[in-house]
């Protein structure tokens, strides 16, 4: 009798000491399931995270400093986006900023495009990108020699 | 959802430890989106190019350097100007690199591997002045569309391969040829696999001459990946274009090669004068072929101030494409009266001239100094701009810097 009721007592033991095990465990689990998938505890924190939301890339990407549309260089003005969007995913903004062309020769240079570059039809769209153009890229009077420009003087040491 | 999560920060920290800084708000980054390190690799450490040297473009990648940069005889690799049409060829596969000749005026179409190249032909060496049809553009007026070039789309670097010639008449060249046409690796801007971005070529007396290399090797090295890597044909004298980058195959053509930028305004000139912003039909252009005489002066860079009497030493460089230089002159009064200085003569042909000058200067105040040399046929470069044209090519006017006297 007493065996097996000392055998019952040791059963029992083992059970409590296997749930508490399992338990653990499953705490665990769940924690760490939900650190991966919120690292910065952000749930437990209170609004002050709303203003991190606010710094999204997305705004940050066609950020404006002093009328320049940082990511590409180009002027902020009416039309922006639309030269963004259409004149920047074969060529670099680079190559439309170092030119200066009037409308002519804007639209001759966007049927150039079309023609062998593959540049789709901007429809409706060509009307706004050209304004845009001609407006901040205009051609400079430039006369048959310029002065000399932007000397960066310095003591010449022989 | 939490896989992907996982899958997400994984990335981000490998991206950080590249970047070597932690990407804050990186929980918010939209899908798609790459930070701006990735996007802008730094061209100055991916073409070990020298911080001084001037980005035109970066898509595709156009660099050029500055006078002062230009000062050394032969022109190292970090000095030289990137000029491309087109997107810069991701891998090269050199074990397998070949070279093809074809075309309808060739006897026997060939094809060559580097290690035949190199084994089956004599190796020369010979410096070569190589510019960009379009260096100047900048200053003309209308303004002309293309990279604005200001002066330094020019070199003067030391090519080493097998001629052109041995290549061509190995492979047999018929009576009825007239062009050469190249073809190369390099993707077109649209991505588009049928289209070339560029495929340009030269008349078969240019092909033939000793200097009209296929290289392999730039300043004793291979050449560097961005120059034409492992194979580029080097046409001195003319404009660089025509010296083709990343080649594996030449065509021999029995008409003028039609190739990419061969037809339309691309790299040519109204066949007579034109005056400023007339329109030239594509039938009256022509293909510009050697490139005018020009000169740069390459040292004291601009914006020297010296005491007065105290003598101005200057020196540079002046070529004449097909030609040599015969004369080197240099002004102080706005050209009102020219001084002849030494140019020394080319170490092969189509290499450029060395000039040097040491100047007084009679009194206190602003100067220019203006060099203008002259060919072996008595063509002078212009102190104001050449003759317009659309596309804004050949401008050799008159190199000048700033000085001051105090």
């Amino acid at each position: 009798m007493d065996k097996e009721k000392q055998f019952r007592q040791q059963v029992k033991k083992i059970y409590r000491f296997l749930i508490i095990v399992f338990a653990m465990v499953g705490i665990m689990t769940v924690a760490g399931i939900y650190l991966i998938s919120d690292p910065t505890l952000s749930a437990f924190k209170k609004v002050e995270t709303a203003s991190e939301y606010a710094i999204t890339p997305e705004e940050d990407e066609d950020k404006i400093e002093n009328g320049i549309h940082i990511r590409t260089g180009l002027v902020d003005a009416e039309g922006l986006m639309m030269v963004v969007n259409n004149c920047t995913n074969c060529h670099s903004s680079k190559l439309v900023i170092q030119n200066r062309m009037n409308k002519e020769r804007w639209i001759a240079t966007i049927r150039w495009m079309q023609e062998t570059q593959n540049l789709w039809d901007l429809g409706g769209n060509e009307e706004i990108i050209v304004n845009y153009l001609v407006a901040n890229y205009p051609p400079k009077k430039k006369g048959r020699r310029e002065i000399l420009t932007d000397i960066e003087w310095y003591d010449l040491q022989d | 959802m939490k896989r992907r999560n996982f899958v997400k920060k994984a990335i981000l920290t490998s991206m950080a430890t590249v970047i070597g800084a932690d990407i804050v708000f990186g929980n918010w980054m939209p899908k798609g989106y790459q930070p701006l390190a990735f996007q802008d690799p730094d061209p100055y450490k991916m073409f070990d190019k020298d911080r001084g040297m001037e980005v035109l473009n970066d898509k595709p990648w156009n660099i050029e350097a500055k006078a002062h940069l230009l000062d050394d005889k032969i022109t190292p690799n970090k000095y030289m100007f990137i000029r491309n049409n087109g997107l810069i060829p991701k891998t090269i596969d050199v074990k397998n690199w070949t070279l093809t000749i074809d075309g309808e005026s060739v006897k026997q179409q060939k094809t060559y591997a580097l290690a035949d190249l190199k084994s089956k032909f004599p190796e020369y060496t010979y410096q070569l002045t190589l510019e960009c049809g379009g260096n100047g553009r900048s200053e003309f007026d209308p303004p002309a569309k293309g990279n604005q070039w200001t002066v330094g789309a020019v070199s003067c670097a030391q090519w080493t391969g097998v001629r052109l010639r041995d290549i061509l008449e190995d492979a047999g060249i018929k009576d009825n040829a007239v062009y050469i046409g190249y073809h190369a690796s390099d993707t077109h801007l649209s991505g588009d696999p049928k289209k070339e971005p560029i495929s340009r070529g030269a008349p078969m007396a240019k092909a033939l001459q000793d200097e009209t290399l296929i290289a392999y090797k730039m300043n004793g090295e291979d050449i560097p990946l961005v120059h034409g890597y492992p194979l580029r044909l080097v046409a001195g004298g003319w404009p660089a274009s025509v010296s083709g980058k990343w080649v594996n195959r030449i065509s021999i053509r029995n008409k003028v090669h039609d190739g990419t930028k061969m037809t339309g305004t691309a790299y040519r000139i109204p066949c007579e004068p034109v005056a400023p912003d007339a329109k030239v039909k594509d039938e009256d252009m022509c293909i510009i072929e050697s490139m005018p005489v020009k000169s740069l002066i390459t040292y004291p860079k601009s914006g020297a101030m010296i005491d007065l009497g105290k003598k101005l030493n200057i020196r540079g460089h002046a070529w004449a494409g097909e030609l040599e230089v015969s004369k080197m002159e240099y002004s102080i009064d706005f050209g009102a009266t020219w001084k002849e200085c030494p140019v020394e003569k080319p170490v092969n042909r189509l290499a450029w001239q060395h000039f040097s000058a040491s100047i007084d200067f009679p009194k206190r105040g602003y100067y220019e100094i203006w060099g203008r040399a002259t060919d072996s046929k008595g063509m002078s470069q212009p102190m104001i701009l050449p003759g317009w044209n659309p596309k804004g090519y050949l401008n050799n006017a008159c190199h000048r810097i700033a000085i001051k006297v105090l």
